[in-house]
């Protein structure tokens, strides 16, 4: 049987997000919150790879406490435990304070039983860092495969797995020990079909609440802001810069607007 | 060690013996971040035969290049990438360390800073140092590109950051260019890699936008797929490619390949033409660093205007079939 752990984050569905055009600040009012994309792909590899080999899923988040909602949601992909850690101690957060507390919390479920794979998402899209997944892996010492777009084979007794992995040059066909972590494309699996018990249990289900002060030990000065060795030192609105020549195709031409083409393209020795 | 000058690394991306082009547009922000921190540029060779390489990174503008040589470094693999770059920082204590943030630049960095906790920032677009503080200075665009966050790493060495394929230009080469050499060695296991290579399947063809110096760019406004196919047709004329936004490629008139933006791929040609594209936060973000933008569009407040060397208010309809027209005159193509 296979012991699996999946590692989600809630993010806003950055595809809603607006601009105040006066203030030049983020609307967040009304911004949906959803589990990230690519966290979906690692819940439903999940799923599938419990449905084939038989196992157990446990599923993680780290966020503020309306984020128990990402892991209900968890269980209509087959979640057996879910699990919110949530305090304003772990708030703001850097991806190295970020892979510290997904880590710590790991060792701690490791004790009751070890796990076989690691799933989390190619990158979270509300900052794209990709950090995250191998930053984890490096702190549990295991290692790590990214860009994971199909997983061939899991082989239990021998303990690998053989992994298809996008790279810049083409697909990479991996061997890989067992445990292991590996980080999801979107094509690597796509949602299950969740029967309806399952649904109704989804929402009955609430997840288990960790917090700074227990049941895990943290080290205070690694967590959250604290934590955190970057600060943001300015956020800005980005300026559109140039002004360049505009003209009215109705007013000049075509001739005209065709002749200033073909000057810029002599100019930048194109033509 | 003490006094010793402060050195700005790039990790230098190489694959099968070839450097990728993101490590030398890093070897020219590097030189220009050195200069203001008085200090030198160093370059991170890793693999298990990389002496070839030297002299270009040496020509590309660095000072120093440290190696480490080793059979499990023959391809790359997270693990013993990452603990020997690790390991070179830890011996030589660089203030900077840059990668690209290419697939497996990204893949290394967030290993790399784990070991060494310290921080990094993702997708960099630009970087200067701090006059006062001599931190240095990451901005990266935040929140899906409608805002820029300038990020620090005040207390923590190295300040790590990854960078995209062309936001920065290519710095001359300057062949012949000598440098000091400094070989480590880091003891690694192909037991502790836990990964093995078994198969590769290259990309069919992949088309090299990142690198076209001319790229025609097509959007929603085109219409369709035969909007795009004269789109092909005047690229092929300009010896460019085409580009293009994501409702262009959502509403499946061309492949994902050519998607520009900040979810595609980030480009800065001579000449950058955009043809029914709006000018979203999130197109731009993979396009403003070209150096000459030509606009065409039908909406005289479309945003792409702000950002243009040359705008035309018009549908492209009117303009394009008699663009290809005058450039195939030119050439001695026209018809008869
Ligand atoms: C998280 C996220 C990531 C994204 N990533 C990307 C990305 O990587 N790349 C990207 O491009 N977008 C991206 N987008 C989408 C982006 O926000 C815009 O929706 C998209 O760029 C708009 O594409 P467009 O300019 O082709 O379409 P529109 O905004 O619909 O603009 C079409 C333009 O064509 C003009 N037009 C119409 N007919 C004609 C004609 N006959 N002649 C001339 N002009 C005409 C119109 O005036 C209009 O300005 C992303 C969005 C999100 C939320
Ligand atoms: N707060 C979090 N809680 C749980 N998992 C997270 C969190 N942040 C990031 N992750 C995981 O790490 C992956 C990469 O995130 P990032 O490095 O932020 O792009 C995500 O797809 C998640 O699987």
């Amino acid at each position: 049987m296979l012991n699996l752990l999946v590692s989600i984050k809630q993010v806003p569905d950055t595809t809603n997000i607006r601009l105040n055009p006066e203030t030049g600040t983020l609307i967040r009012e009304g911004v949906p919150a959803i589990i990230n994309p690519y966290d979906i792909s690692a819940l439903s590899l999940a799923c599938q790879l419990k449905l084939t080999y038989g196992g157990w899923i446990t599923v993680i988040t780290m966020g503020p406490p309306q984020a128990r909602l990402a892991l209900k949601e968890a269980v209509e992909f087959f979640a057996d435990r879910i699990i919110l850690l949530s305090d304003r101690k772990f708030a703001g957060a850097d991806t190295l304070a970020t892979s510290y507390t997904l880590a710590q919390t790991i060792k701690f479920l490791t004790r009751e039983k070890p796990f076989d794979l690691y799933l989390f998402g190619k990158q979270a899209i509300d900052g794209d860092t990709a950090q995250v997944g191998p930053g984890v892996a490096t702190r549990l010492n295991i290692p790590v495969v990214t860009y994971v777009i199909k997983v061939e084979e899991i082989n239990l007794a021998e303990k690998y797995v053989v992994l298809h992995r996008k790279t810049e040059k083409g697909i990479e066909i991996l061997k890989a020990k067992l445990p292991l972590l590996l980080t999801c494309e979107k094509e690597v699996s796509s949602p299950p079909f969740s029967p309806f018990p399952l649904l109704l249990k989804a929402q009955k289900t609430e997840p288990q609440v960790f917090t700074a002060d227990g049941p895990i030990e943290f080290l205070r000065e690694k967590l959250g802001l604290k934590g955190s060795p970057t600060r943001v030192h300015r956020v800005y609105t980005p300026e559109l810069k140039k002004s360049g020549q505009i003209m009215n195709l109705e007013e000049v031409g075509e001739e005209e607007a065709v002749k200033a083409i073909l000057l810029l393209l002599e100019k930048r020795r194109i033509l | 060690m003490a006094s010793k000058k402060p050195e700005v690394w790039v990790f230098i991306e190489q694959e099968e013996g070839i450097i990728h082009p993101v490590s030398f547009e890093l070897l020219g922000i590097a030189q220009k971040l050195a200069h203001d921190l008085e200090g030198r540029v160093g370059g991170v060779l890793l693999g298990e035969e990389v002496e070839g390489l030297i002299p270009e990174v040496f020509a590309y503008g660095a000072g120093v290049v440290y190696t480490v040589r080793h059979k499990t470094l023959r391809y790359y693999r997270h693990r013993p990438y990452a603990k020997a770059l690790a390991e070179v920082v830890r011996r030589f204590e660089p203030e900077i360390l840059l990668l690209g943030a290419t697939p497996l630049g990204r893949d290394l960095a967030g290993g790399v800073a784990t070991l060494l906790e310290t921080g990094l920032t993702a997708d960099v677009t630009q970087l200067s140092i701090d006059p006062q503080t001599k931190n240095l200075l990451m901005t990266r665009p935040a929140y899906g590109g409608n805002l820029m966050a300038t990020i620090i790493c005040p207390d923590h060495r190295p300040q790590m950051a990854t960078v995209r394929p062309r936001i920065f230009p290519m710095p001359e080469k300057i062949n012949g260019t000598k440098g000091e050499i400094v070989e480590v060695e880091v003891e690694l296991t192909e037991e502790e890699a836990g990964v093995e290579r078994i198969g590769f399947i290259p990309k069919e063809k992949s088309i090299q936008l990142e690198l076209a110096e001319v790229i025609v760019a097509g959007g929603k406004g085109m219409g369709g797929k035969e909007g795009f196919s004269k789109l092909f047709e005047l690229a092929r004329l300009l010896g460019g490619e085409v580009g293009a936004s994501r409702l262009a490629v959502e509403a499946g008139w061309i492949s994902y390949e050519h998607q520009v933006g900040q979810t595609g791929k980030t480009v800065r040609p001579k000449v950058y033409l955009a043809i029914g594209i709006s000018g979203a936060v999130q197109h731009r973000a993979g396009m403003q660093n070209s150096d000459c933008i030509i606009a065409i569009n039908t909406d005289p407040n479309a945003q792409i205007f702000a950002l243009s060397d040359l705008g035309i208010i018009g549908d492209w309809r009117k303009i394009i079939p008699l663009l290809i027209e005058r450039i195939k005159e030119r050439k001695g193509l026209g018809r008869n």
